[in-house]
């Protein structure tokens, strides 16, 4: 297998409080190779966006990586220094936020904000910068470039400022893109373009992607391989296609049920009961438990590592052993 | 509410609703500018009946949300009007009415957080419509005599039950819940007048999936108990699909299409109908490549001139340029008026 782009090792994150930490994250971990789109989704509150930040170093106080480490190209950037943090934000690793109006300047044409961005990452000239931000719009789908580039972004559609937002996140050619629910603010015609573009991306640069998104419909027509995360935790991790069809987790499974789908009309959606508990109150033992259809006495005390199962891993215990049959509710006590 | 009233409960007679966004009068004079109007709903024409589910679909700037505000009233329609069971609200001179039609039809909003009063206990925003329309345990008898104190709190209690929360959450405040409680709370108020028609406007897209199945099948069933009629506004075709027993597609302000939901799917007649079936993301992920749609919706100031879709549809004739197509046979499209089957001869099958 080919060195991980980046490489996550149980990282932790923490927020100080005034009545104590709470862990926002726990444990995750996982690999990106170069060219490959991981989703990352889950409900709010899972953690999805914190993991992002957290890979970029953006984190807000008092949230704090507070153990792990991340590896991008094998070297250590979790504890790097604000300073050596920056040159490696926006050249290496470049990042998609929701809102496409609140990532842009609304006071600089946007061309200003790419030739600026541009400038800042290489040792072009402002004058290779302009032709090489014309070009970046044209790539990410913005028509008439050479005349939009003056435009501010009050003049662009929601659609059109996405596009823009994804070609500033380029803009130094990163090896890795993290995408923080890039389609949540648009209309659904606009999202299957946005997504065409990221995966044109991905495929033509060669860079990583994380997608982050709660829309399982997105990650499964984009990603390869997707991790799904609950309180803090990633409750299952493979590629794509056997998580969507064949959940593992007990929650992966609910998740997958619940949505709604263009089918037919149910009888009823599958409900999870319930809700995701809050940081300052999850379980012990695995923070599904209390919600689980199969939960058994182990649940409630042991915490479950993440269990390899083929090619997956999943963090419960119904598979300890690799014991793919799901015990039967008797084993309640 | 008798027994034999008619199975219509709403119609929505020709309803526009223009919005003026001009700039200030000054502006507008030094620099020259004409008086700039938005239709955001622009002559709909439809019905519901009794105990169904309409649903209507649009992206933003299809005029969903106008559509729902003015049909409970909560804004004037600039022409049309919407009769609940033959009442125009905006017309009748009769205030008791007007009052009867106001009680049988509620909202429920998208937002939970911003729906609930902070500063009110939840049995105290349960019961607000209790006391609104003089509700009490002679509701129905006509009298006026006022609800006991401990009855109002009993019924709050009674339909907190009802929406699966415990009545001893009556006594919290709204930031104690989370968003999917919080829209429990909505419904519940909403259902505190015992009504008989509410519009949704998107209730769940604020919520997490396994939530939002939570609150879908609390809906249906409500329906299915208290034989509730509801006007579905959703951006999500997987919601409509699940929820809707017929469907409307609007697209900047006009209805272009409006059919029973298992039809609508299967065979959609119109092409913007079409491409939004399509554009929505494939979780089965059959390998089915999504039909890339150009554009976006037009500012809906200037919309384009004839069909208001022409410039995205790929079926687009010279016709479609300059002549509007009228909502006839429950489509608006030239293609779909001369030749029916145009989606089946092109041999593209739309979801099952």
């Amino acid at each position: 297998m080919k060195a991980p782009l980046l490489s996550v090792k149980d990282l932790r994150v923490e927020f100080i409080t005034r009545r104590g930490p709470l862990t926002a994250l726990d444990g995750i971990s996982f690999d990106l190779a170069p060219g490959e789109i991981l989703g990352v989704v889950g409900e709010s509150g899972a953690g999805k966006s914190l993991t992002g930040l957290a890979i970029i170093g953006l984190l807000d106080p008092p949230g704090r990586i507070a153990g792990g480490e991340i590896r991008l190209n094998g070297e250590r950037i979790d504890n790097l220094a604000p300073e050596a943090m920056r040159k490696i934000r926006g050249r290496r690793i470049g990042m998609i936020f929701q809102d496409p109006l609140t990532s842009l300047n609304p006071l600089l044409r946007i061309g200003d904000q790419l030739v600026e961005t541009i400038l800042t990452h290489t040792s072009l000239t402002p004058k290779a910068a302009r032709a090489r931000a014309i070009s970046l719009l044209t790539e990410v789908g913005i028509p008439a470039p050479e005349k939009r580039i003056d435009g501010y972004p009050h003049e662009f559609s929601g659609g059109m400022r996405q596009r823009v937002v994804i070609a500033l996140a380029l803009c130094a050619e990163p090896a890795l893109v993290i995408a923080d629910e890039p389609t949540t603010a648009l209309d659904v015609s606009v999202q299957a373009q946005i997504i065409a573009v990221l995966k044109r991306l991905a495929r033509e640069h060669h860079a990583a992607v994380i997608l982050i998104t709660h829309d399982m419909g997105v990650i499964a027509e984009t990603a390869d391989r997707v991790a799904v995360m609950y309180a803090g935790r990633i409750a299952e991790i493979g590629r794509v296609e056997e998580v969507v069809r064949d959940p593992l987790h007990p929650y992966a499974k609910g998740l997958m049920a619940a949505i709604p789908t263009l089918e037919g009309r149910a009888a009823r959606l599958a409900q999870i009961p319930g809700a995701m508990p809050r940081l300052s109150a999850i379980p012990p033992g695995c923070a599904f438990n209390p919600r689980c259809p199969n939960v058994f006495d182990r649940c409630r005390i042991e915490r479950p590592p993440p269990l390899p199962i083929g090619t997956r891993r999943a963090a419960c215990w119904l598979y300890d052993r690799g014991e793919v049959t799901p015990p039967a509710r008797e084993t309640v006590s | 509410m008798a027994a034999g009233s008619p199975r219509r409960l709403v119609e929505v007679e020709h309803l526009k609703r223009v919005f003026d966004v001009s700039k200030p009068l000054i502006t507008r004079l030094l620099e020259h500018e004409p008086r700039r109007r938005l239709k955001a709903v622009d002559g709909l024409d439809f019905k519901i009946d009794r105990g169904e589910t309409l649903g209507i679909v649009g992206e933003s700037g299809s005029g969903k949300s106008t559509l729902a505000r003015m049909v409970v009233g909560l804004l004037k329609p600039t022409d049309g009007r919407v009769l609940i069971e033959g009442i125009d609200m905006a017309a009748t001179g009769d205030p008791a009415a007007r009052r009867d039609v106001r009680r049988r039809m509620q909202m429920i909003f998208q937002d939970p957080y911003a729906s609930l009063n902070p500063r009110w206990r939840v049995g105290d925003i349960i019961a607000e419509p209790i006391h609104a329309f003089g509700l009490g345990e002679s509701r129905r008898d006509g009298e006026a005599t006022k609800p006991r104190k401990g009855a109002v709190a009993a019924r709050a209690g009674e339909l907190l039950r009802l929406v699966g929360l415990d009545p001893a959450d009556g006594r919290k405040y709204p930031h104690e819940f989370s968003g999917g409680q919080r829209q429990r709370i909505a419904i519940a108020r909403a259902l505190a007048s015992n009504p008989d028609f509410i519009v949704c406007d998107e209730p769940t897209s604020a919520l997490d999936v396994s939530i939002q199945a939570q609150i879908l099948n609390l809906m249906r069933d409500l329906q299915e108990k208290l034989g509730l009629t509801y006007l579905l506004i959703t951006h999500n075709l997987a919601v409509v699909r699940h929820m809707a027993t017929r469907v409307g597609v609007m697209y900047l302000g006009r209805l272009v299409e409006i059919a029973p939901t298992a039809e609508l799917f299967a065979r959609p007649r119109h092409p913007y109908t079409r491409m939004l079936l399509d554009a929505v993301p494939d979780l089965a992920m059959s390998g089915r490549a999504r039909t890339p749609v150009g554009g976006e919706v037009p500012n809906p100031i200037d919309p384009p001139p004839g069909c208001p879709f022409h410039p995205r549809c790929p079926k687009a004739i010279a016709r479609c340029r300059t002549e509007v197509p009228q909502f006839i046979d429950n489509v608006a499209c030239h293609l779909a008026h001369d030749d029916p089957n145009w989606l089946a001869r092109e041999g593209a099958t739309a979801r099952l």
